[in-house]
């Protein structure tokens, strides 16, 4: 328990909006520990973001953020003030975005974006701070790093540039990194580089990585733990090995159908997909969120709310009405198809 | 920065020169130069001898460059009208104008910009409603309305301030506000839309997620790109406020260019006011270049030119 670096109770994001209460994000609960990834799949809009930025306590204004518990390295994020949140961010966690055209500043240098994060936190001078930003570019894979820190953001392809908001926001070695689709923009060929650079930069300092992603063939490489997500909620949690050896939700069943894992797709297997829409999250909710697209819906599943409860082994969860056995034997029927 | 430099340069050059060759072609505006110049009872002999004494029988090109040449050393020629020499009624004006230009800008900027920053922090509320009314009144009132309200006000009734002249920084304080105030709408809400992009922008939350305090944010992060534009803008305001000076310097009897102009226009004193032109034009253009600079120094994306 004392080891977790971030764990999270009941998280809950609602946003309110002209049509209705959107239940963004509802009763999550997960924890990170000192050097472990911690990888959170979803399709687009379940909520991956708003769950990082509720972290970070940098949601928008407007959104309403509720938990039992918030806590980094045993301290309380949820009640914390602003001044103390601004105090923890770029220092104690930090986060990296989906976008690394945008995400530096166009009218200062590499090097003032990198100092100016060390020189917030830490009693450093600008020399001391320049040489940790010379020895984390280098880290992360940039040449000529002291030369770079004279360039601007302009000067630099977005590889390079999320590049340089990864040693940013280790600067300060902060205990929990949190990485949403950090290499969704970039190129194909440059984006498996990333995440594993990620990955062992997080083994190098030791620190808790969350690692949002579409990309399951790299998370079956770095994640020790897999949350997925569906339509705001976690609906299955569990080691790598579990959730994509043993996937125990009719949804991530559907999900690794849907992509070829090295390894583990044999050559020439027909890929299946997900039929049906993610439900809308406006209004009230109540039974399983996946109900009209799974192929196992029963009357039951509609009806209440379907809690998260044990698998088979320690460490794995699911949220499902479906027995372990039950769904073992739908996934062998997926198999073979 | 310095290839940008010299190209914008160029441009000025450029631009110059074809104001001065408009600004040439004035005196050929109203006819013949020189049967304006003698008056209607000349003879045709006097015409002519005019004509040669200023030069004007000299084919246009010659006319062109010499009158260039001397504008150049600062020489603009004689005022028929006032008897004097034209470069020294222009130099002894231009600095009471300058002053005004800069109070005025002044005014305009340091209202402008922190009520378009506070407008755009907190959107939507009672301090943006504030600040959109000002712009909206600042829009819909001509400036010599409020020059006049303010001098009825100020002047007459409260006796606060002086009405007319140019004696003590005083008598600057309500033509600078009349004259600023004119410009101050657009360059508020050029401030606010840009900082309502920049502040929704992905940096700006890359300089939150760095945990860096809401001044850094802001002042440093956010207001430095919003202020790209209103540089811009501002260099062609201070063109629209030397027009209006005009009419700012006749109300508060400010002996500047403006009433210059205005009392030559009345006198068609053409040589007058071809110097006046020449002048507040390469004003503007010095100006337009200064903002591209300081532009080009805000952004350096702006630099490769
Ligand atoms: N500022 C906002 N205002 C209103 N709705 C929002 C806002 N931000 C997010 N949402 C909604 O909340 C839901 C979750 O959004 P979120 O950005 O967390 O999804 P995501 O899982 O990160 O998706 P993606 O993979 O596309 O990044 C979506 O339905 C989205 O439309
Ligand atoms: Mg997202």
């Amino acid at each position: 328990m004392e080891n977790h670096i971030l764990n999270v109770r009941n998280l809950t994001v609602d946003i309110p909006l002209p049509s209705g209460m959107l239940h963004a994000v509802q009763g999550l609960s997960f924890h990170v520990d000192r050097g472990e990834t911690l990888a959170i799949v979803g399709e687009s809009g379940c909520g991956k973001s708003l769950t990082s930025l509720a972290i970070m306590g940098l949601l928008p204004k407007k959104a309403i953020r509720t938990a039992d518990l918030l806590e980094l390295a045993g301290e309380d994020i949820l009640n914390a003030t602003e001044s103390r949140m601004s105090d923890i961010r770029g220092s104690l966690m930090g986060m990296i975005f989906q976008e690394p055209m945008t995400s530096l500043n166009p009218a200062y240098t590499i090097g003032n974006q990198l100092i100016e994060t060390m020189r917030r936190h830490r009693p450093v001078s600008v020399d001391e701070a320049r040489d940790r930003a010379v020895f984390l570019l280098e880290k992360v894979g940039i040449t000529a790093a002291r030369s770079r820190l004279t360039q601007y953001p302009h000067q630099l392809s977005g590889g390079l540039r999320q590049r340089v908001m990864i040693a940013m926001t280790l600067m300060c070695g902060p205990d929990l990194i949190i990485a949403d689709e950090p290499t969704t923009a970039l190129d194909v060929t440059i984006q498996a580089q990333i995440l594993l650079l990620l990955a062992e930069l997080q083994k190098e300092f030791d620190m808790g990585l969350i690692l949002i992603t579409h990309d399951l063939g790299v998370v079956a490489r770095v994640a020790d733990r897999v949350a997925v997500m569906y339509a705001g909620q976690v609906v299955e949690e569990g080691s790598a090995t579990q959730v994509f050896g043993r996937p125990t939700h009719p949804y991530t069943q559907g999900l690794l159908d849907c992509i070829p894992i090295p390894g583990k797709t044999e050559r020439g297997k027909h890929l299946g997909s997900i039929p049906g829409i993610v439900p809308s999250l406006v209004g009230n909710l109540s039974g399983c969120r996946f109900a009209d697209r799974c192929q196992h819906a029963m009357t039951d599943c509609s009806a209440a709310d379907v809690g998260f409860r044990p698998a088979s082994e320690v460490g794995h969860a699911y949220r499902c009405l479906l027995t372990p056995e039950q769904s073992a034997q739908n996934a062998a029927k997926l198999g073979a198809a | 920065m310095l290839i940008f430099a010299v190209k914008r340069l160029a441009v000025a050059i450029l631009v110059a020169i074809t104001v001065s060759l408009l600004t040439f072609s004035m005196i050929y505006l109203s006819g013949d130069p020189a049967m304006a110049l003698a008056g209607e009872s000349a003879t045709q002999q006097d015409i002519e001898n005019i004509r040669r004494v200023y030069g004007y029988d000299k084919p246009i090109v010659i006319q062109y460059i010499n009158w260039l040449g001397n504008a150049l050393v600062g020489d603009f020629g004689h005022s028929h009208y006032l008897k004097t020499d034209v470069a020294s009624v222009i130099f002894t004006r231009l600095p009471v104008t300058m002053t005004l230009g800069a109070a005025a800008l002044s005014f305009a900027l340091l209202l402008a910009i922190p009520l378009g920053v506070l407008a755009a922090m907190r959107p939507n509320t009672l301090i943006d409603r504030i600040a959109l009314t000002l712009a909206v009144i600042g829009q819909a009132l001509p400036s010599f309305w409020f020059a006049l309200i303010m001098i009825y006000w100020f002047g007459i009734v409260w006796g606060m301030l002086p009405i007319t002249g140019s004696a003590s920084w005083l008598n600057f304080v309500m033509p600078s506000v009349a004259l600023g105030y004119y410009v101050t709408p657009a360059v508020m809400r050029l401030t606010r839309a840009g900082m309502l992009d920049v502040l929704s922008s992905d940096y700006i939350r890359t300089a939150r997620a760095k945990g860096l305090r809401p001044v850094a944010v802001l002042f440093k992060h956010a207001l430095r790109n919003a202020v790209i534009p209103v540089v811009s803008l501002a260099a062609v305001q201070f063109g629209f406020m030397l027009g209006g000076s005009i009419v700012i310097e006749t109300i508060f009897a400010i002996n500047g260019l403006g009433q210059l102009a205005w009392e030559s226009i009345q006198r068609a004193d053409l040589p007058m006011m071809q110097a006046i032109v020449l002048v507040l034009a390469c004003f503007y253009i010095v100006l337009t270049f200064l903002a591209d600079l300081l532009n080009a120094f805000l952004d350096p994306r702006i630099r490769v030119g």
